[in-house]
């Protein structure tokens, strides 16, 4: 399991730095939201596939997984959604603004106004 | 158990909330945020008394035993680096009110400003590794807010790569929690360091004290790092920019400090001599920028990048004096740099432009302006008495302790450096013919502008001669970064 | 344009209050079972945005009159206030406290004061993902 998962992980990450490598922004935002998934996939992996039972108080259930890591990616994927979010909204106003989204055509800071 | 400890990150935390509501109404928003920061400074200067008398406070939330609960822990490092960040606040907060503009004034400005103050005292504040992630997510979610805030076309088009950057570390910083986690099983700060020592597992643990070093390393603007700051900075107003030069750098400085000098001191002669290689080259790229630029917030900002290699020069010794340095050098940095963006402030807002090559001649118009520039520009450098001179001298001292010698004599050698950018700033700005001068300057907004600068200018010439009050402060910090068994004491058993 | 969308809008209407009491019963679940204030706010957030999508934001604001940025504060106050309830108290900050009372018609029950907690965050996750769909589509 632990194998397939580094593998899956390894693969989200790989898509998300070819889609943050690209030009557009958007593709740029949905590159961002594979990183943190590929992330918290991650940290699901890296707190052991160990137990069967969800960590909810049940009688009679001494064999539950390890709530941490559920605790810690539901908070990385609360700050995710924010962020995504966000920037989502950044990204529409500057192309509002800009008339492009094109990341090759934001650059520079001396020729601006 | 102290819940005392709280108060300088809940009170901003509640007054941001309350600046929400009534966003057209100027009055209510300054008194109200004015208020606020008062009463959270009070609460932070009785706090830094408390640490001093009874040592580190700690509580943990829920009434959870102590490495299960997250934990919140002030100690002497982090009690002054809280007081620090909301006497800035103030101040800049008030320069703010002449130079931020009616319209981010009733757009969420303040509340931003709250929010990130809670975001870095909690950051400070904070004994658990995972809730330091949260509080990092809370300051960079206002920073988005306040470098956006305006919709400038140049605005916006830097706070695309500001975010950006700052996402890739955020899930970096995730994933480097995740493998921490699965090496030691637990989140607690006190307890990682406990635990450490204890799996004896020194491989796999340098491996992600390098991935924390990158980390915190694109926060404070370290060397290879360091890329996004300078374009990123030039974008908000200069209040804002005061605001992000003076604390958000700091806030990853201070993470590095504390990770290393609490977990990851199992392979001293890799980690530390990785800190000290990067350290000076930060500092040498940093030295470059500032002398290369001919934009005076530019100048500036490659100054953050250089104090930032000189702290974490003092973080790499490892020894008592060159931590005592480290914090004496971070808290002046802090008052310093905010003090010197608020003075560059007002000298764009008189001659209207940031090119060098345009000013001149304003010591005949403004003598104030540029005596107070001057020392806040000595102070910067460090020449004694004023604040960066003792902060300096000890970190060079704990580097000749440590056997540095040679590039202890290059942090010298940079003070030069960061001594010859600010003065070109006073050079080309003060001295020579009469330059640009701005048409719209209103002497009572000059005033407005000038006074808080002046207190803040004041307050940093009070860090340096009153060296004598502050240095059993500064010594009590010290004594917890070089042992870390006080800080673990004080959450293990002083937890409930 | 002008379109002719009766049977959305017919349904939408309908559909609006099945998601949004779902919304409710996911929010109550939270207390002890998989569910929550995070959940029930995007879940609540969702049937709002069918409104949208079935009549128009002007239509939909004069509907439900709410400043969603206030929502986000008064949710946050909330929270914060029952974390803080505790300091003074003279616990640790974030301590609840819960206790089982015999309600008129629920019968036994027990409450908590984690779900006011939740109310707080259900309220950020509302008013948070509205102000988000607002500001993009408010200039179309």
């Amino acid at each position: 399991m632990e194998i397939i998962m580094a593998f899956v992980c390894g693969f989200l990450f790989m898509a998300a730095i070819y889609l943050i490598l690209s030009r557009s922004l958007l593709r740029i935002i949905i590159g961002t939201g594979l990183l943190s998934h590929g992330a918290h996939l991650l940290i699901l992996t890296m707190g052991s596939f160990k137990g069967s039972a969800p960590p909810v108080l049940t009688d009679g259930v001494t064999d539950y997984v390890d709530p941490i890591p559920q605790a810690l990616i539901l908070t990385a994927i609360v700050i995710s959604f924010g962020v995504t979010a966000f920037f989502l909204v950044l990204a529409y106003r500057a192309y509002q603004e800009l008339k492009t989204d094109d990341m090759t055509l934001m650059k520079g800071s001396e020729d601006h106004e | 158990m102290n819940n005392f400890l709280l108060l300088p990150v809940l009170i901003p935390f509640f007054f941001g909330m309350f600046l929400i509501f009534n966003q057209k109404r100027l009055a209510y928003q300054r008194i109200t945020v004015m208020l606020g920061l008062i009463l959270a400074i009070i609460s932070a200067t009785a706090l830094v008394f408390k640490v001093y008398q009874d040592g580190p406070q700690t509580v943990t939330f829920g009434s959870w035993p102590a490495p299960f609960g997250i934990t919140m822990v002030s100690d002497m490092v982090s009690a002054l680096l809280v007081l620090t960040t909301l006497v800035l606040a103030f101040f800049i907060v008030w320069y703010g009110f002449e130079s931020i503009g009616k319209e981010r004034e009733r757009f969420f400005y303040y509340p931003g400003v709250m929010f990130i103050i809670t975001g870095v005292n909690g950051a400070f504040t904070t004994g658990d590794i995972f809730n330091l992630f949260v509080f990092f997510e809370v300051l960079l979610m206002a920073s988005y807010l306040l470098i956006v805030l305006g919709g400038e076309k140049a605005q916006l088009r830097e706070s695309i790569k500001y975010i950006l950057v700052n996402v890739l570390s955020s899930a970096f910083f995730v994933i480097t929690v995740a493998f921490l986690y699965s090496v030691v099983g637990t989140l607690s700060m006190a307890d990682i360091s406990l635990k450490i020592a204890e799996i004896n597992q020194p491989g796999i643990i340098t491996v992600i004290a390098v991935m924390f070093l990158m980390v915190f390393g694109m926060k404070a603007a370290i060397f290879p790092l360091y890329f996004w700051l300078p374009s990123a900075y030039s974008a908000p107003p200069i209040p804002v920019l005061a605001l992000f030069g003076a604390l958000l750098t700091k806030v990853g400085v201070y993470a590095i400090m504390r990770t290393y000098t609490l977990f990851f001191t199992h392979d001293l002669a890799y980690t530390h001599e990785l800190l000290l290689i990067l350290s000076i080259v930060t500092i040498i790229a940093g030295c470059i920028g500032a002398l290369a630029h001919f934009d005076v917030k530019q100048i500036i900002i490659y100054n953050i990048v250089i104090a930032v290699g000189v702290i974490l020069f003092g973080v790499a010794q490892m020894n008592q004096i060159g931590l005592e340095g480290a914090m004496f050098y971070l808290v002046h940095d802090m008052i310093i740099k905010a003090a010197l963006f608020m003075l560059v402030g007002i000298v764009i807002y008189v001659t209207g432009t940031t090119n060098l090559r345009k000013m001149g001649g304003l010591m005949k118009t403004y003598p104030a302006l540029g005596w107070f520039y001057l020392i806040a520009a000595f102070g910067l450098a460090g020449v004694p008495p004023l604040s960066g001179f003792v902060g300096k001298l000890l970190i060079v001292q704990g580097g000749f302790q440590a056997g540095n010698i040679w590039t202890s004599i290059l942090i010298l050698a940079s003070s030069l450096v960061v001594l010859l950018s600010v003065m070109r700033i006073f050079i080309y700005a003060f001295w020579g013919e009469q330059g640009q001068v701005s048409k719209q300057v209103n002497k009572t907004v000059y005033h407005r502008m000038f006074f808080p600068t002046m207190l803040l200018v004041l307050v940093s010439i009070f860090y340096g001669v009153g060296t004598e009050w502050i240095t059993p402060l500064m010594e009590e910090a010290a004594k917890i970064l070089v042992e870390p068994s006080i800080y673990t004491d004080a959450v293990m058993k002083g937890g409930n | 344009m002008k379109t002719n969308d009766v049977i959305l809008q017919f349904t939408a209407k309908i559909v609006f209050f099945m998601i949004f009491f779902y919304a409710v019963h996911i929010f109550f679940a939270g207390h002890y079972t998989p569910g929550g204030g995070f959940v029930g706010g995007l879940v609540t957030a969702s049937a709002i945005v069918l409104l949208i999508i079935a009549f128009d934001i002007k239509t939909v604001q004069s509907i439900i009159p709410i400043n969603y940025i206030y929502l986000v504060a008064v949710g946050l106050i909330i929270a914060g206030a029952t974390a803080a309830f505790s300091m003074i108290m003279g616990k640790p900050f974030f301590t609840h406290y819960f206790d089982y009372f015999n309600l008129p018609i629920l019968g036994k029950t027990s409450l908590h004061t984690a779900a006011l907690f939740d109310l707080g965050v259900y309220l950020v996750v509302v008013g948070v993902t509205m102000t988000i769909i607002q500001t993009i589509g408010e200039d179309e």
